[in-house]
């Protein structure tokens, strides 16, 4: 039987995607797990398997457009297989963005009530229909769950409405809620990298408020360039983390003198490390979240998680945006293997080619602006994370000691907190111990 | 163990039946000097003579009826139906006095009958003789119904069904007659009635079959490993009273089914079962049980109509993984 193929999840944020590459021509024969496609999402550009074995009838979206989540993007069938029905199915889920909304409601509803024959069965809402512009983000639609999912997901708390099904016409089935489970559990999961990201993920953005630009008489001329997939996740990610989490901010000042000859003397014998101040604040905050169990959590709504590893997410600046590749289990790793993981990640993630879960669940994540000469900032929380450092520039000062005044090499963090699973003296607590940790470097190898 | 075919593990229970207990008589249609149209009955006839193995006229009414009355006045007949088709015409003795008589007389008159004989379709024997036809039966209380899938099950559960003391629904498979397999030699082997049976042990669907199919779940079972897909196969054995436990624990450890079966779908046996698992197991399926049926027309009388009309081994490797989504 001929199916749709639907744009797929391939990062745990993508809301969209954009064809990069067909690999298969129309008429081409295609088999289950072959590359398909190389499709472009929010955070890298992802090859696109078939699920399906047959011949890759009709190519819906073309190369450089994009699709939401869901969205038929081609059907596979047999050769000479009617394939009409699916076509008309396609063009009514997929329709663009100009279709008049009173008609698109009515053929939503009317499509829910048809008997599931396979070809026009409801798309959920969060994939299909539910993520054109029509829909009210809601996620009103009605949702194609089997029993089996449904149970596990109220047991395991899981917002069905956040899952992507991959069973037909859109149904949440086992298998989704297992990966979901396994991603919403993959802190403690040494193995979670396992997992294949392309037919399963857990869906985490929550739906955007749609911003609004006043027009203002008499204003500047202007050019506008579409906002890249990155850049829209990034706004919407951090909408919602300066929102709805009740951010307060921590400041000390810690003296780095002991940091910098440390850093200078092991770099001395062994050029080849090339550890940075910012690998030993790693190691430090690593060290200090261990003793802090508090601040390596999150905030789950119905209970604190409390994580068992210090995952380091490090923000990495990379055009047009920025992205936190993790330095897993941070607290039992050495300065050296810090170092030179941190430097593998950066790099892949300046040529994109992270893998999702290289960049998804840290525990803290340090932003560093120091390299920058900023003295100073806050940083926005990454969530589920509870807290995140803002690392400013290490710089000489002077500073009464003794009643001297001498000069000490400084350096100024900020740390955000949610307040929600972070009280202020829990919060000061936690840089005590890291600002001591940096004073004595000494302490990190004890 | 012995490895014999079906018809000679048939033979032996109704032969060692005869032995134990002299009120067995075997009753229907060239089962004595002709030792029955399958050879079920050979040699018995020259064993135990003409008082306890009897050759009938062709009059399926008459000598069913004829079973009933001994076993209210304490034989135990077994009854021969050359096929479950002719049994058509014994319908009214089967359902009306079988069935009904231990209620209807108060508990006065058990009626320890068997009805046996080849059920479903046999070889280009067209329409009429092909029917799969235990849903009428089993859809009366009153009345067991078995359906052996193997040479142990059949002697095992043909000696218990004699024993019984309850109308009992025999049904044989006339395409597997010469299917061999082990049959335990011990003295007194039996095989209680309402017992399922795991042909095969999984952990990602369950395929539930009886009867013909039951070879063929297995060989498709066989496949599916090969694709990474472990098959539960169930034989229920006893389509009444069913042993639906063992199909629920199943589809608890599965989530998946898939009910195969030689005959009609519509108010069919696969029909209840499916019934049955949405009723006691909703919340542990991942998929809607699919059912694998006979096409829904007459037995077709050419080879090549005739095999579509009856699942087979490919389909039943398909609807497995339709229930799994693999192909999703």
């Amino acid at each position: 039987m001929a199916t749709q193929v639907v744009m797929p999840k391939l990062s745990p944020t993508m809301e969209e995607g954009q064809i990069s590459r067909w690999l298969k021509k129309e008429g081409d024969q295609v088999s289950m797990g072959e590359p398909l496609a190389e499709i472009d999402t929010d955070k890298a550009t992802m090859e696109m398997q078939a699920l399906g074995t047959g011949v890759l009838r009709k190519i819906l979206i073309n190369e450089g457009e994009t699709a939401p989540l869901g969205q038929p993007i081609a059907i596979i069938g047999e050769a000479n297989e009617d394939i009409s029905s699916l076509l008309k199915a396609g063009a009514g889920t997929g329709a663009p963005k100009s279709q008049a909304q009173p008609e698109q409601e009515g053929a939503e509803s009317l499509e829910q009530r048809a008997p599931a024959d396979g070809t026009r069965a409801a798309q959920p809402s969060g994939n299909g229909a539910g993520a054109t512009e029509t829909d009210d983000g809601q996620g009103s639609g009605r949702l194609v769950v089997s029993p089996l999912a449904a149970r596990m997901a109220a047991e395991a708390g899981i917002n069905l409405r956040s899952l992507t099904g991959s069973g037909p016409g859109g149904r949440i089935i086992k298998r989704d809620i297992e990966a979901a489970m396994s991603a919403g559990g993959k802190a403690g999961a040494e193995d979670a990298a396992a997992q294949t990201p392309q037919r399963h993920l857990r869906a985490v953005a929550p739906s955007s408020q749609p911003t609004q630009f006043p027009a203002v008489e008499g204003a500047s001329p202007y050019r506008d360039e579409p906002t890249s997939v990155m850049r829209q996740t990034i706004a919407r990610r951090l909408v919602t983390s300066i929102g709805p989490i009740p951010h307060f901010f921590l400041t000390t000042e810690i003296e780095m003198d002991r940091v910098v000859e440390m850093r200078r003397s092991v770099n001395e014998l062994d050029p080849e490390l090339k550890v940075s101040i910012n690998d030993v604040i790693i190691k430090a905050a690593a060290a200090a979240l261990v003793q802090h169990p508090q601040v390596n959590a999150s905030f789950q709504e119905r209970n604190v998680r409390y994580y068992e590893r210090a995952d380091i997410g490090v923000a990495v600046a990379i055009e047009d945006g920025l992205i936190t590749p993790v330095v897993r289990s941070a607290d039992k790793k050495s300065l050296s293997q810090i170092a030179s993981e941190v430097r593998e990640l950066a790099e892949r993630a300046r040529s994109r080619k992270l893998l999702p879960e290289e960049y998804t669940g840290a525990t803290f994540s340090i932003s560093n602006l120091g390299m920058l000469g900023i003295d100073e900032f806050t940083a926005v929380i990454n969530p589920p994370e509870a807290a995140i450092l803002a690392v400013g520039a290490v710089t000489p000062k002077a500073v009464v000691r003794d009643g001297q005044i001498v000069v000490r090499q400084l350096m100024r963090v900020t740390m955000s907190c949610d307040h929600r699973v972070i009280d202020g003296a829990t919060g000061a607590r936690f840089l005590q111990t890291f600002k001591r940790l940096l004073e004595n470097p000494l302490l990190m190898i004890v | 163990m012995a490895v014999i075919t079906m018809r000679e593990a048939l033979n032996q229970a109704l032969r060692e039946e005869l032995r134990r207990d002299e009120t067995v008589f075997l009753m229907g249609e060239e089962v004595a000097e002709y030792q029955g149209a399958y050879k079920v009955t050979k040699g018995l006839w020259e064993e135990f003579g003409d008082k306890r193995v009897i050759d009938t006229p062709i009059t399926e009414l008459g000598f069913a009826g004829l079973g009933v009355g001994a076993a209210m006045v304490g034989l135990r007949p077994v009854i021969e139906f050359m096929t479950f088709n002719f049994s058509i015409l014994a319908t009214d003795q089967i359902i009306n006095s079988a069935a009904k008589m231990l209620y209807m007389s108060g508990g006065q008159f058990k009626i320890p009958i068997v009805f046996r004989g080849p059920n479903g379709s046999a070889f280009q024997v067209s329409s009429q003789h092909s029917q799969a036809l235990e849903s009428w039966y089993a859809y009366f209380p009153g009345i067991k119904v078995v359906m052996p899938s193997t040479p142990a099950d059949a002697k095992g559960l043909l000696k218990s069904a004699i024993r019984d003391d309850n109308p009992v629904i025999f049904m044989e498979q006339e395409r597997m007659y010469g299917q061999k397999g082990e049959v335990p030699e011990e003295e007194d082997f039996t095989i209680p009635l309402g017992v399922a049976d795991v042909k095969r042990e999984g952990k990602d669907a369950t395929i539930v079959a009886r009867s013909l199919m039951v070879p063929l779940a297995l060989k498709a079972a066989e496949e599916l490993e090969k694709q990474g897909v472990s098959c539960e196969v169930i034989d229920p054995r006893t389509i009444r009273p069913l042993d639906i436990e063992t199909i629920i624990n199943s589809v608890k450890k599965t989530n998946r089914v898939v009910v195969a079966e030689e005959s009609h779908p519509f108010c069919g046996v696969g029909a209840e079962i499916s019934a049955e698992i949405h009723e006691r197991a909703f919340d542990y399926l991942d998929a809607p049980v699919r059912r694998l049926s006979g096409a829904e027309v007459p037995m077709p009388y050419a080879k090549n109509l005739e095999k579509l009309a009856i699942p087979d081994v490919n389909q039943i490797i398909k609807a497995v993984r339709e229930v799994a989504y693999l192909d999703s």
